[in-house]
């Protein structure tokens, strides 16, 4: 007996992890992620800050060269211009994508069996590479051996990856395509947690399915778009693979964004201080997006939204 | 005691478990790794895609049957991964210990940073081994008079290319001056034909356009200065003059249609030549081996054929002057060990360009960079185009290294960019001199 009463009440503050002493001991479960967070996020990040200030050509010594790279990296105009091209990406691929996923989120949340099927044919080009997506997308595009070609249908044999208008295009395209059913699957998940309680009401009161999606389903969604739009903006920062096989940032560095123009800096040209500051520039934005985003939401953003139900 | 114990307990395990796989990660990154051959033995990195990749692998195979104590660790890239891999690898202390590569600006800034050994005294030690090479083939491997690559594969001369059986359908000449590619252009246009196959998306297969031209209009001179980093190189009149006409050949459609979306890797340009898309090509020697390899009957029915880059009206340059890869070279990493080293000379000496190998590149359609294999040429079925790239590799009065290669690796970027600016026609002539001499001498 006397020992089962000091283990329960173990057992209980474990349970409730708000309660004084025991969070402290709970930290400690942290410690191997911290430990890894550190050596593998702030380590590198620091090491990239540094680097911001040095010259470096990758192989020999680095000697320090003051705010040299960032005073020239910020008055370049290719860099002005990779800074636009991304953050146009950004905003073309969240006005092509939010709109796509989120209808295709509610029409797969849906019960009937053929919505099952359809919603597995949506999800296959989440299982494939950003390279493989690239890949098999310049073979489709080519002008001369691609689709156009293959099936005998002019109007799909353009130059799609050589004019630089049409390569922006096919890039926010590509990554459309690649991306949606990612944030469809968030927008299904989504919409499955809102209470059928809440429709039954309103159909009770004569609401259309037009006036119950923006009524109910896009105000019940709002924490489930600022993940979505967190996840879709933070994440343009980062397009790469997928541009650099596509269209290698030409033709004339019309796809030429900021991550490309980092590693091309970085590794092409051996200039590891100028595609640093670059990389710093990148981690700044995505955080002052991220916390821009998150704000959005209020301060209640992480309560649970079925509360009081 | 108990509700102490319970979560120390936990904590030690959780530490015991993270213990193991943090020096793991911290290890990965510093001492062993595929390239630091610590475990393997010496190894050597090169490029993947045949013919070359077969005899590599086979004159490993041969060296390590004949030396099963000191066997060599080989690995295949893809020709543009590689050059990232390699500079990655090199700065994180992770070479192979043959460092495979182009000489010039790129082995330049390996030598600066002290990557690799100075071969200058093995190859005064091992006379046969350097008297067997082209002498012409060092220069590229030789940074202020020490060489620090010994030369090896094939010279690689870039050649006009052309489709005989269209010509023939179109009753044209293979061109002899720039004013005969412009009316050529006009030729082939008309029976719907692409004047020039080029995959620009790789965009040194572009450079090679503006290679020859700056020779043909204002001769090597031009790019010698460019080369030394004299102040406003690019701004000669004649490089302004090739530019232009370059400009010209492109808004007359001379290239393919789409050819800034084509890739050179993945030979699509050789392609539109075999398959009759396109009539013309100017592209490296080595595309003659692919073209044999994966373009049917074509080759060996006769169908291609080739001819000296055509002269420019009024141009200084001798049309016997050549452009391309003089050879490709090996390095030794001098962060190897020494009995890496000792593996990798021996590899040099005993394996690199010996007779098989030798026989195995002329079967390929490709010239050796090797003395005294004239009658060994003669005795093949290509004999004809051998002989050409012989002449072009060995006899031209002036054979200029690919700029990309020649270039330090910042003003080859920047160059690169330029010419694809270039060849899309956003960017003057002017505004590419302009840009180019910003990195002169950089």
């Amino acid at each position: 007996m006397t020992a089962t009463i000091p283990a329960r009440r173990a057992l209980r503050e474990n349970a409730a992890p708000v309660a004084g002493g025991s969070t402290g001991r709970i930290a400690w479960l942290a410690l191997p992620a911290l430990v890894f967070f550190v050596a593998f996020a702030v380590v590198p990040l620091v090491g990239v800050l540094l680097l911001s200030f040095t010259n470096w050509d990758g192989i020999g010594a680095i000697t320090p060269a003051g705010f040299a790279n960032w005073a020239s990296v910020l008055v370049d105009p290719d860099m002005l211009h990779a800074l636009g091209l991304t953050l146009l990406v950004m905003v073309l691929s969240w006005l092509v994508q939010t709109p796509m996923s989120l209808l295709l989120g509610v029409f797969t949340a849906g019960t009937q069996k053929y919505r099952t099927v359809l919603a597995v044919l949506y999800f296959l080009p989440l299982l494939l590479s950003s390279a493989a997506i690239a890949v098999a997308y310049k073979a489709l595009l080519d002008p001369n051996f691609g689709l156009g070609a293959g099936l005998g249908l002019p109007f799909l044999s353009q130059d799609w990856l050589g004019n630089p208008q049409l390569a922006f295009g096919v890039v926010i395209f590509v990554i459309a395509w690649q991306f949606i059913p990612f944030h469809t699957l968030i927008y299904q998940g989504g919409v499955r947690q809102i209470p059928r309680s809440i429709y039954e009401a309103a159909e009770i009161d004569g609401a259309g399915r037009v006036k119950q999606f923006f009524l109910i389903t896009i105000p019940q969604l709002k924490y489930t778009i600022i993940t979505s739009s967190t996840l879709m903006t933070v994440g343009a920062l980062t397009y790469f693979d997928l541009i650099f096989v596509l269209t290698g940032g030409g033709p004339a560095n019309a796809t030429r964004i900021l991550p490309l123009d980092m590693y091309l800096l970085g590794f092409r040209a051996n200039l590891m201080g100028p595609a640093s500051v670059i990389a710093v520039i990148l981690v700044v934005i995505g955080l002052a997006l991220a916390l821009f985003l998150q704000r959005l939401g209020g301060k209640d953003n992480s309560a649970s939204q079925l509360e009081g139900m | 005691m108990e509700t102490k114990a319970t979560p120390s307990r936990r904590t030690f395990i959780s530490l015991a478990i993270a213990a193991p796989l943090l020096t793991w990660g911290l290890t990965s990154c510093g001492t062993t790794g595929p390239g630091g051959g610590s475990a393997g033995g010496a190894s050597l990195w090169a490029l993947s895609g045949d013919p070359n990749e077969t005899i590599r692998k086979n004159s490993v195979d041969a060296f390590n049957k004949a030396n099963p104590k000191t066997p060599l660790g080989l690995t295949f890239f893809q020709n543009d991964a590689y050059k990232t891999k390699i500079k990655t690898a090199i700065g994180a202390g992770q070479a192979p210990t043959m460092i495979y590569g182009w000489g010039g600006g790129t082995l330049k800034s390996y030598v600066d940073g002290g990557q690799v050994d100075d071969l200058t005294s093995w190859f005064e030690e091992n006379p046969e081994v350097k008297e067997r090479l082209f002498a012409g083939a060092f220069g590229a491997g030789t940074i202020d008079g020490k060489i620090y690559a010994i030369p090896i594969q094939t010279v690689q001369p870039i050649i006009f290319f052309y489709n005989k059986e269209l010509f023939e359908q179109a009753g044209a000449e293979p061109p002899q001056t720039w004013s005969d590619v412009m009316s050529l252009v006009t030729t082939f246009n008309e029976r719907g034909i692409a004047p020039f196959s080029l995959g620009g998306q790789s965009r040194w297969t572009s450079m090679m356009w503006l290679q020859y031209m700056f020779d043909r209009v204002g001769g090597p001179q031009v790019f010698t200065d460019i080369f030394e980093g004299k102040p406003d190189a690019w701004s000669h009149p004649a490089a302004i003059d090739a530019l232009t006409k370059i400009q010209e050949l492109v808004k007359a459609d001379g290239f393919i249609k789409g050819f800034n979306s084509i890739t050179a890797d993945s030979n699509a340009d050789q392609a539109l030549l075999y398959t009759g898309k396109a009539a013309m090509m100017l592209h490296g020697s080595w595309t003659y081996g692919g073209m044999k390899n994966d373009g049917g009957s074509f080759v060996q029915d006769g169908k291609l054929g080739w001819v000296p880059f055509p002269a420019v009206e009024g141009g200084l340059g001798d049309p016997k002057n050549a452009v391309g890869n003089p050879s490709n070279f090996l390095s030794i990493s001098s962060k190897a060990s020494d009995e890496e080293k000792e593996t990798a000379k021996k590899y040099f000496a005993e394996s690199l360009s010996n007779d098989d190998e030798v026989a195995a590149f002329i079967e390929t359609g490709a010239v050796p960079v090797v003395n005294g294999i004239e009658d060994m040429i003669q005795e093949t079925e290509e004999s004809e185009f051998l002989s050409h790239v012989y002449e072009l590799g060995a006899n031209a009065p002036a054979f200029q290294q690919s700029w990309d290669q020649a270039l330090s690796p910042t003003a080859a970027e920047e160059l690169l960019n330029n010419i694809d600016q270039l060849f899309v026609l956003s960017i003057t002539p002017e505004q590419f001199a302009t840009n180019m001499n910003e990195t002169l001498g950089k």
